[in-house]
């Protein structure tokens, strides 16, 4: 198992490597023009003495792609992203800032998606063909058509704009000013763990009170999915033969269902774990814009407005990075709740 | 023919077929229902005037105004008709790659399938919406752009899909009988493999338009793609979001500023997504016997 881990983790320079090639060479579509723009961060420095031509060979926009790409990697190497016009920081701690506010929202996700899609997915299977699976039945698919923007902006017309309950943004100002300016230490950069952290339970209900709608509005669309699939899967292996002999041997339907027939049923759900996770991300990206809510998706979506590449590759790695490990934990879910599968063969 | 009669008969499904031809209606149309003051140029969005305020339904525009005078029912007919536009090209052209991608890779087995597979599998490694993200803003602005960047990065999954089906069935009798009577791979791919691998990746494509449009909205939405003033729902559905708020003492003063584009996009996805799912539970056989069992 350790042997497996450590030989996934090995590939994982690999693929990240591929993936900054990908990207780098996309951003060299663009002429040196173009790119240049990002460097020139205020209209006085453009009309400056120095002639576009001669900036570009400054920043050595003009040498070869390999020259460029070499450029670049060394400097991640170094632990170095560039500089982020866009966001006017550094990229690492453009990143630094911008992880734990998504981060935050994603657990949050994952929360509401996998424990409600399984519970309620048992729930309508055990119920299967009854008026709760009747109801669930067209309430997912109701979910898995609504997009996720419009969700968003449905909840904040009613929940903001009618009953004023759920502000957008991430805090309230004067709770900024406390969390921002005050000796309120920044433990994790995820608001509702460090007011706990800190006892300010006032702090952690406003953060509370900003995160809930931007969560819910983006799990609805996966929670519909994972329902859908809990319940289908649930329903083929209730039908297996030592299901019904569990069965026969007198015991209670809800052990049959938790002992016997759930752990089963969740095969399914682990396998698309993972493009689930990839799915949050993207749509963090959209709901994060929808509730002026600053994370990585604000943060992406400012410097791909700016042609900001700094930026854009350092998030890629970032994004690279947290799907090759949730798949590597993904491979290990799967062997703890199957034991018929062994990574060795898995492997292959 | 029988297939096409229990989607019928499915209400599900006959809602989602009603759905898409409303909308498809809507789209063939366009031009009689609104027609265009400039007929080279007809997804720019009809303007009634250049106030900055929304303006509620009136005689001139019979569902209001957005910000900026444009006229939501001319954004409703025409961006039907690029709804259509964006999903079937997309998808299409999705499809083919894949499928020959996926499929060829598999028959071919050996070396072709590997870098295939190993090519998918860098595609794969990246989240969709923000690679497409990525790309169409490097490409530049443009509805044309976001298709562009749709079509790159999402053949992945026919692939994936199409090379499994291939793989279960390359080594089937009826395909070792062709060969041994002397017909040439290529053939043996068209007539023999493809027919019979083709219908999951088919379904999987139906539930795709809805969703293809869906992504393609919520980039219009973030300011990703269509110029300003193009007939798309998503970019109506962000013109909106200055009068979420509505005004003091009645909060639903400008609903319809996001009302109607939200309900085509949803609607929109909806009817797919319904068709999808039935075309499924009649194709697969898998699922047939599950269901009746």
């Amino acid at each position: 198992m350790l042997f497996y881990i450590l030989k996934r983790l090995a590939f994982l320079p690999v693929i990240l490597l591929l993936l900054s090639v990908l990207i780098f060479s996309l951003v060299m579509v663009l002429s040196p023009y173009e790119r240049l723009a990002v460097f020139i961060t205020d209209p006085e420095s453009a009309s400056a003495n120095v002639s576009y031509e001669e900036l570009i060979i400054r920043y050595g926009l003009d040498k070869p792609f390999y020259v460029q790409y070499w450029n670049w990697l060394s400097g991640v190497l170094k632990g170095n992203l560039g500089w982020s016009p866009s966001a006017r920081m550094p990229v690492t701690e453009a990143l630094a800032r911008n992880i734990p506010a998504t981060l935050e929202l994603m657990f949050l996700g994952v929360v509401i998606i996998f424990l409600g899609g399984i519970s309620l997915g048992t729930y309508t299977a055990v119920r299967h063909n009854r008026v709760p699976d009747q109801v669930a039945r067209v309430a997912t698919i109701i979910g898995v058509s609504m997009p996720e923007f419009i969700f968003g902006l449905f909840l904040l017309v009613i929940f903001y704009s009618i009953l004023g309950w759920f502000p957008p943004g991430r805090l309230s100002t004067w709770a900024e000013d406390i969390v921002y300016l005050s000796d309120f230490r920044r433990y994790t950069g995820m608001h509702t763990l460090d007011s706990l952290l800190n006892g300010r339970f006032d702090i952690f209900l406003d953060s509370l009170r900003h995160i809930i709608l931007p969560a819910f509005a983006y799990s609805l669309g996966l929670l519909s999915t994972i329902l859908r699939l809990m319940r289908s899967s649930l329903l083929e292996t209730l039908s297996k033969e030592y299901v019904m002999t569990a069965r026969a041997k007198g015991l209670k339907e809800r052990l049959v269902i938790k002992k016997h027939a759930r752990r089963n049923a969740l095969l399914p759900i682990v396998t698309v774990a993972g493009s689930v996770i990839a799915r949050m991300l993207g749509g963090a990206v959209i709901i994060e814009t929808v509730f002026n809510y600053p994370g990585m998706g604000t943060f992406i979506v400012n410097a791909a407005q700016g042609l900001d590449f700094p930026a854009i590759l350092g998030f890629s790695l970032v994004i690279g990075c947290v799907i090759i490990l949730t798949n590597l934990l993904i491979d290990i879910l799967y062997v703890i709740l199957d034991p018929t599968i062994s990574l060795e063969t898995s492997n292959e | 023919m029988n297939n096409l009669k229990r989607v019928i008969k499915n209400p599900l499904g006959l809602s989602g077929i009603i759905i898409i031809l409303f909308w498809g209606s809507l789209a063939l149309f366009a031009p009689l229902l609104a027609p265009p003051r400039n007929p080279d140029n007809p997804y720019a969005m009809k303007r009634i005037g250049y106030s900055s305020i929304p303006s509620p339904p009136s005689e001139k525009a019979v569902l209001g105004t957005t910000g900026g005078g444009y006229d939501i029912y001319y954004g409703m007919v025409w961006g039907s008709r690029n709804a259509f536009r964006v999903g079937l090209t997309v998808v299409l052209s999705t499809l083919v790659i894949g499928v020959l991608l996926g499929g060829l890779g598999a028959f071919a087995g050996g070396l072709t399938d590997l870098i295939v597979m190993r090519i998918t599998d860098l595609f794969m490694s990246f989240p969709f919406l923000i690679a497409v993200i990525i790309v169409s803003i490097v490409l530049g602005k443009g509805q044309d752009k976001v298709i562009l960047a749709l079509i790159i990065f999402g053949w992945r999954q026919y692939a994936r899909v199409m090379r499994s089906e291939v793989l279960s069935i390359k080594n089937k009798d009826y395909v070792t009988a062709a060969r041994s009577i002397g017909i040439s791979n290529f053939r043996i791919f068209l007539f023999h493999v493809l027919p019979n691998s083709i219908f999951p990746v088919l379904v999987l494509a139906f539930l795709d338009i809805g969703i293809t449009v869906l992504i393609a909205a919520s980039l219009s939405f973030i300011g990703v793609g269509a110029e300003p003033g193009f007939a798309d729902w998503g970019q109506m559905v962000n013109f909106s979001r200055n009068w979420l708020l509505g005004i003091e003492g009645d909060p639903l003063h400008y609903w319809y500023t996001y009302t109607y584009p939200s309900l085509a996009v949803f609607t929109f996805v909806l009817g797919w997504t319904l068709l999808g799912d039935t075309l499924r539970d009649v194709l697969d056989p898998k699922l047939k016997k599950k269901i009746k069992g």
